[in-house]
């Protein structure tokens, strides 16, 4: 098996892996970050959502071979402190019911609120619409969202 | 203090306390959480002399006086892990952020269920939690009571801290030990809600940091040194077995380690979690059928079959329902009907199991940990006590994770592999190996005279099993004096379980959609017509009926009002629609507007009696899931099967409500000291009838069926 060096959270990664292996199994498996949850493995459910520099993505659909140029940052690394507005909204709505998307969904807006720093309540509802819920928390997660594109803003 | 609940121990003081001086510092005492929720419980085993690791739940209280408790209830989303520790904390009289959460293990010489199902957690537990807090605070004070020697009714506590007539004080941790070396008294005094400081206000998931961050919390986070990813190839369809199979493609992918054939399924095993995924699919299988392989169309004609038959158990008769149908002005029938449902929890199913010759080592997502960890050990022909299970927290339940069979297949393969294995299922592992949402019809048939609704007929008609305990004598039992309620079930090959408030799920939709046709036919507002048949069931005696009348009319009165039924504004369509279940009262008032010709629910309005609220945010979060749950079932959920095939696999084409889909969920709670009950649950049911009488408002027409989206599709009003 191929090696490959990856900069993840801002340090680089050294492993061996298939060159088709979704960067979703590498960070669980290999890396031990297992905040990037499995839902689907289709790019449908949006639990596994990582940055590639800074933009959203799906991590169950890119092939590690592409990546060793990329930036990419997961949950674990979007804030030092756990302290990123997002991460704060999320505390003080409550968000969370069982809590396995939540990663995803914090991902997503945080990519999402880099590119419309005051979004519209529709434009939240569009933008977090490729993250499911199954426990359903989505009138919480709207909100966090609005509440963390407020105080950034 | 006035108006003090004080509470006696109806079963001895030691069936669920013992307590003991750490030698690092601080005490613990151990309760038997299960035993204590269940007043009627006779312990089978000699108390006096259990021993620490006897009980399944513990609070920790070190020489600085923080508190810790754990928590042996599963936690799925539910809210369990955050609420009981707060009733505990509420009694014993501490600051809640001064408390530490844990989940405690299960024990495997519990003698009483250790179960998350049914809503039933904080209803059950109530009394017992109070308990143990308030017992727990009483020695501390008796403790220091001692030290200062007076009397302990003069003392006082307060977040921790306890206070003699003189201003003395002492904190808790500088009581423990003493406390410990005391006997546990007899009696002890609860507070009156009045008093309470902790339930009734907002505590947050006591897992949010770790969830927000992507910290290990899960079944599939959990890892251990050596341990093998497992994917495993299951029959695909229901009534198949496998005949050969072909590894060799399968061995040569990069990280496979092993192919392990176990009955009629084949395991591959891998050093990580694709490679197994991909040496799965390199498989090459026969299968043959040893059963019937069973269609939809089949089903449906089947069920149909049993509505028209007259053969089926009476579950409940008042009167003479034949006679009232036989001298009615009109006969009101409709037939209701439900497709197979999936759970989709967002963890798939895992388990891991490590089998060795000293132990059985059990780490995952489960609802049922007791029952799961006895059929392991009867599977694998070892004792219980070898088997040690812990529990994770799970992503989502939903009835799926009481089954175990993911933790039965982790056992069998690491006691074939002789190694630490995790089996994963993929999505289209969880969605097509499902414990499904069985299929059901109903057939509501009433009879008006008079203007009156005289005769009730209530016929279900399911796969596999039946509406089960009180149901059939929920509402509208003892509100129509003439009232049947009879079932009959089809035996399928396709596995079917409880799914989010069995049946009540979809017999809530047809109920509440027949109410609202009755209405109309007898030409009265919706709401109070359910609100007069209610006062029929007020003084009723029947101990069969848990539902209150006016507990529900309460609840009804409140959603009406806080909805403003009959007031709605010009393009807003309302439906109303009222349930009890898992004994928890829930009405809800929908709002559905046209766009594009199509009807979108834009906001739902819940009024709730769970009695006494212990975790407002908590219980609001339950019921606002709760409701787009159930609306997100009934509008699109639909799993047919083909030659016992499912038919979707995954979410490309198995439809679940998304966010921009998604009502605005208001919630009200009647106010009242009534104990408290389960929220898990009861918001789910009445929503898909509120929506379907909203639906028929905005287009005027009535839907049967579920999933609503192909009428609404098909109904759809152009121009």
């Amino acid at each position: 098996m191929p090696n490959y060096t990856l900069n993840i959270n801002g340090s680089s990664h050294t492993f061996s892996a298939d060159k088709d292996t979704p960067l979703l199994w590498v960070l669980r498996d290999e890396l031990n970050m297992v905040g990037t949850k499995f839902g689907c493995g289709i790019a449908q459910c949006g639990a596994c959502t990582v940055h590639l520099d800074g933009v959203a993505m799906r991590s169950c659909q890119l092939e590690v071979s592409m990546l060793e140029n990329e930036e990419i940052t997961t949950i674990e690394g979007l804030s030092e402190e756990g302290n990123h507005p997002l991460q704060e909204a999320w505390r003080e709505v409550d968000v969370p019911q069982c809590g396995y998307c939540q990663a995803g969904q914090i991902m997503t807006a945080a990519s999402f609120l880099k590119e419309n720093a005051s979004p519209s309540k529709e434009e939240i509802r569009q933008a977090m619409h490729g993250n499911l819920c199954r426990c359903a928390s989505y009138n919480r997660i709207e909100k966090a969202v609005a509440i963390a594109a407020k105080k950034m803003s | 203090m006035m108006n003090k609940e004080e509470y006696k121990f109806t079963f001895s003081r030691r069936n669920f306390l013992k307590t003991s001086v750490l030698a690092s510092g601080g005490i613990i005492i151990g309760f038997n959480l299960l035993t204590a929720c269940k007043p009627n419980a006779t312990p089978s085993i000699d108390i006096e002399n259990l021993n620490f690791n006897d009980f399944n739940a513990f609070i920790k209280i070190s020489d600085e006086g923080y508190v810790t408790i754990y928590s042996p209830n599963p936690e799925i989303g539910q809210g369990v892990k955050t609420a009981m520790p707060m009733i505990i904390a509420e009694e014993l009289d501490v600051e809640w952020n001064k408390v530490y959460v844990a989940q405690g293990k299960y024990n495997k010489k519990e003698y009483q269920r250790q179960v998350a199902g049914g809503s039933q957690s904080i209803r059950f537990g109530w009394d017992a939690l109070r308990q143990t807090g308030a017992t727990t605070r009483q020695m501390l004070v008796n403790a220091a009571a001692t030290k200062w020697g007076v009397d302990a009714s003069t003392c006082k506590t307060s977040k921790g801290i306890i206070t003699n007539l003189k201003g003395e004080t002492l904190n808790y941790g500088e009581v423990v030990k003493q406390a410990a070396l005391l006997e546990v008294p007899e009696k002890v005094v609860l507070k009156n809600p009045s008093e309470y400081t902790i339930i009734g206000t907002n505590a947050t998931n006591v897992d949010l940091d770790k969830i927000v961050t992507g910290k290990p919390l899960f079944g599939l986070d959990f890892k251990a040194v050596g341990m093998q990813y497992v994917s495993v190839l299951r029959p695909p369809a229901f009534g198949q077995k496998l005949v050969t199979f072909d590894d060799s493609q399968a061995k040569i992918v990069n990280g496979v380690s092993e192919v392990i054939k176990f009955g009629d399924k084949v395991a591959v095993l891998a050093s990580n979690t694709w490679a197994a995924m991909k040496g799965k699919k390199a498989l090459k299988a026969t299968w043959k059928a040893d059963q019937k392989l069973e269609s939809t169309n089949d089903h449906n004609i089947i069920l149909t079959n049993i509505l028209d038959s007259k053969d089926a158990d009476v579950r409940r008769e008042d009167g003479d329902v034949n006679k009232a149908f036989l001298e009615a002005d009109t006969v009101l029938e409709r037939t209701y009907h439900s497709p197979f449902l999936p759970h989709n929890c967002l963890e798939p199913m895992n388990f891991f199991a490590n089998v060795t010759a000293e132990k059985v080592h059990l780490v995952g997502p489960i609802q049922t940990p007791q029952w799961t960890a006895g059929r392991v050990a009867k599977l694998l022909d070892r004792k219980e006590d070898e088997v040690e299970l812990e529990m994770t927290r799970m992503g989502g339940g939903f009835g799926r994770r009481l089954y175990g069979d993911f933790a039965l297949e982790a056992a069998e393969v690491s006691s074939l592999a002789k190694k630490p294995v995790q089996v994963v299922f993929s999505r289209e592992d969880d969605m097509t190996d499902g414990i499904y949402r069985p299929s059901i019809k109903y057939r509501i048939t009433a009879s008006i005279k008079n203007n009156k609704i005289t005769g009730y007929h209530l016929k279900e008609a399911a796969i596999n099993g039946n509406m089960y305990g009180l149901i059939p004598h929920f509402f509208p039992a003892g509100c129509i004096p003439n009232y049947k309620v009879s079932s009959g079930n089809y035996k399928s090959t396709i596995t079917t379980g409880a799914w989010r408030a069995p049946y009540t799920n979809f017999l809530a939709f047809a109920e509440q959609s027949f109410f609202d046709e009755l209405a109309s036919e007898l030409n009265q507002d919706a709401v109070q017509l359910r609100i007069d048949l209610l006062q029929n069931v007020k003084e009723t005696k029947d101990k069969n009926i848990q539902y209150s009348g006016k507990r529900m009319e309460d609840t009804i009165r409140l959603a009406a009002e806080k909805g403003g039924w009959g007031n709605a504004k010009e393009g807003v369509f309302q439906g109303f629609s009222a349930y009890y279940s898992h004994n928890t009262h829930v009405a809800e008032l929908a709002e559905v507007e046209l766009k594009n010709g199509l009807p979108v629910v834009k906001k739902v309005i819940a009024a709730v009696d769970c009695g006494i609220l212990v975790n407002p945010t908590g219980a609001i979060n339950q019921v606002q899931g709760g409701v787009i749950d159930g609306i997100g079932h009934a509008m699109y959920g639909d799993l047919t099967f083909t030659d016992g095939k499912p038919s979707n696999k995954n979410f490309d084409t198995y439809r679940l409500i998304r966010m921009n889909e998604t009502p605005q969920v208001e919630v009200h709670f009647v106010k009242n000291e009534l104990s408290p009950t389960g929220l898990g649950e009861p918001g789910l049911p009445p929503a898909g009838g509120a929506v379907a009488n909203a639906i028929f408002k905005a287009v005027g027409k009535r839907i049967y069926k579920q999933p609503f989206i192909h009428q609404i599709e098909k109904d759809k009003i152009v121009g």
